[in-house]
């Protein structure tokens, strides 16, 4: 462990951008806080602190000046590694046919994303295991992108990463990971390029007082945790509850508005859709993030196969939780509880599952 | 139940170019599917070979990508055949195809129907409606090594006569079949016009086609519904749940078990299946919108 001092941050910033990184981090905007191309510290959130609960978050300043004092806004690295929008393919029909050829980048420099929680890292993890093998372009972001992870001080009131084993303290899956002490950081190593990041930034060894300053902050962070979930029998507590009246009950509340796929840090269900140009000539294949919630997602064979907004929510939440696990070795959910936060009318995943737990078996499921 | 494995998801990188392939001919099958026959453009089925009951993703060039099952006989790779039923945005615009015209082509996809199961024994091919596209090729492929298999029975059903597709080659086939001593058995639900075969559900047919479960595997294809009715019919005569093999059909986008689409509990229907032996499946088949 490491110590840097707090100017060495913006050195840090400044170091990558000079090697050519498109270093994204987290900024103060619309009264959240996101992820955005960041060029020094002044960018960063100082000061401030999120309330956050059920369908609610709300930034309140402190002006103490201290930079990561918030567990994570909306945004997550999935914006950036699997963006919301990507042309993936340009089709041209000339006068010898059709010919596809791949779209080329939009911005090309390679991602160093800062300020990442370890429930981010950890949907990192989980992304790769659906893209790395599959998607070349993905890959190629994945594979030039800098990870620097922040240990979290403050978790949010929605947040039950404990419970899933996913923090707070950055464990894997970083170059670099700070914990942010009284005056600087605290600096972890966790790849060859981030030991080379290390060295160009000069930093000293950490004290055994710093040392163990890290662990009082991720010890604390982990008794605050604001939720927690029991995820014992995952898969097979929800696949014998497909037919719980639960769903039903959730389903009345739900609004389908797709907000809670659309800041899940690991859904990737995606749709591609054609653009022509006026001239008729080029049509651009778009891959668009799409949401189990919405109508068109399941339509097949001339129908809707999920109508109600119980058998969306069943498909989510049982993705996310059971079938993941089945699809991909891991569970789909890093405990991050931005689905809860962001949900209008306040879901609560923990409290869901929980309420399926409590009357587990209430309705048998029918076997062929 | 078995989840597809990260090596095999490996194995089908989307990078696999899309072909693109010519229309040759429009055949009318009912009146909302017509069967699309094609061959390559240049050299572009350089390589190209797929097996029974396994689908392609055509693109319409500004339009996009549906997931059709090839009907054509695998082998002739050369040589495609996709029974289009027009009812979405894509399958609507190929109404608008003309001889002459480009299709990308991406694929083939999907596990295939396991012919190799049924060897040495009875194969029961029950299909309903569109549900008789997917199925084709392994009739076809069933015929061509007839010798395989000990008996043929082909259950072949519809609403009505209009929407059974490949009339056209009917008699044809029932003349092959004849020669070939394939049992088919031809049903609708409501006779219209000159209708010479049964009339019925397509379970009905079972008494008739006097199944020996103990030596049937049974390939299904068809509305979900009829697929839970004749897959619990096969059942009582007493097929056991392990040699009954059903095509399921789901939202299917990329083909590759990416876009997510396709899931049916812990399936992507488009890498796990879309054939799927009755026991792996059947669950899931009871819980409505699922």
């Amino acid at each position: 462990m490491w110590y840097l001092e707090r100017d060495g941050l913006g050195r840090l910033i400044g170091l990558l951008a000079e090697r050519g990184y498109r270093v994204i981090g987290p900024t103060v905007r619309d009264g959240a806080v996101v992820l955005d191309e960041v060029t020094g510290l002044a960018d960063l959130p100082a000061g401030v602190r999120e309330v956050q609960g059920p369908g609610r978050y709300r930034l309140e300043r402190t002006d103490d000046g201290r930079l990561f004092d918030w567990a994570h806004g909306p945004d997550a690295g999935k914006r950036f590694l699997f963006p919301p929008r990507e042309r993936l393919t340009e089709i041209r029909r000339g006068r010898e046919g059709m010919r596809a050829e791949p779209a080329p980048e939009e911005d090309d420099r390679p991602l160093a994303l800062l300020g990442l929680r370890s429930c981010d890292l950890h949907a990192i993890a989980v992304q790769d295991r659906v893209f790395l093998e599959l998607d070349e372009r993905y890959r190629r972001r994945r594979e030039r992108a800098v990870l620097i992870g922040v240990n979290c001080a403050v978790p949010g009131s929605t947040c039950f990463c404990v419970s899933m084993g996913t923090g707070p303290r950055c464990t894997a899956g970083f170059d670099l990971a700070l914990t942010e002490l009284a005056e600087g950081f605290a600096l972890e190593v966790g790849s060859r390029l981030g030991a080379e990041l290390r060295d160009a930034l000069g930093v000293r060894a950490a004290t055994d007082g710093e040392r163990a300053e890290v662990e009082a902050i991720a010890r604390a962070a982990a008794e605050r945790m604001g939720r927690s979930l029991d995820v014992a029998d995952m898969p097979g507590l929800l696949y014998r509850n497909r037919e719980h009246p639960r769903w039903g009950d959730v389903g009345a509340r739900c609004l389908a508005c797709a907000n809670c796929t659309m800041v899940c840090p690991t859904c990737f269900c995606h749709d591609v859709v054609d653009d022509v140009s006026l001239s008729g000539e080029t049509a651009t294949r778009t891959r668009e993030w799409a949401s189990c919630f919405s109508a068109e997602y399941s339509w097949a064979a001339g129908a809707v196969v999920r109508e109600s907004h119980a058998a969306r929510y069943l498909q989510w939440l049982t993705h996310k939780f059971a079938s993941w696990i089945d699809q991909f070795g891991v569970s789909g959910c890093v405990g991050c509880g931005r689905c809860i936060t962001w949900c209008p009318v306040g879901i609560d995943v923990t409290e869901e599952i929980a309420a399926i737990r409590a009357s587990d078996g209430a309705v048998e499921v029918r076997t062929a | 139940m078995s989840a597809t494995d990260l090596r095999e998801r490996a194995a089908q990188p989307e990078g696999r170019p899309m072909r693109i392939a010519v229309i040759q001919r429009i055949v009318p099958e009912t009146p909302e599917s017509s069967t699309y026959w094609m061959t390559w453009r240049g050299n572009d089925g350089e390589g190209y070979a797929f097996e029974a009951g396994q689908f392609n993703m055509l693109y319409l060039f500004g339009v996009g990508e549906v997931a059709i099952s090839i009907s054509s006989n695998p082998m002739h790779p050369h040589h495609l055949g996709h029974t289009v039923r027009h009812v979405g945005r894509v399958t609507n615009a190929f109404r608008n195809l003309r001889p002459g015209d480009e299709v990308g082509v991406r694929g083939p996809f999907g596990k295939p129907w396991p012919l190799h199961e049924a060897e040495g024994g009875d194969l029961v091919i029950v299909a309903g409606g569109v549900g008789v596209c997917p199925v084709r090729p392994a009739v076809e492929s069933a015929m061509r090594r007839r010798d395989r298999y000990r008996r043929l029975i082909l259950l072949l059903g519809a609403r009505t006569p209009d929407l059974l597709p490949y009339k056209d080659q009917l008699d044809e086939w029932v003349a092959l079949m004849e020669r070939l001593g394939v049992e088919l058995h031809l049903t609708v639900d409501e006779p219209v016009g000159t209708w010479l075969y049964d009339v019925g559900v397509v379970t009905t047919l079972f008494p008739k086609a006097r199944i020996e479960p103990a030596r049937t595997t049974a390939f299904m294809c068809g509305p979900e519904v009829m697929m839970r009715f004749a897959g619990r019919g096969l059942l009582e005569l007493g097929v056991p749940p392990e040699r009954i093999y059903l095509s399921m059909e789901r939202h299917m986008e990329c083909g590759i078990g990416l876009c997510g689409h396709c899931q049916l509990g812990p399936y992507f229907v488009c890498t796990d299946g879309p054939v799927f032996r009755y026991d792996e499946i059947a669950p899931l088949m009871e819980v409505g919108e699922l």
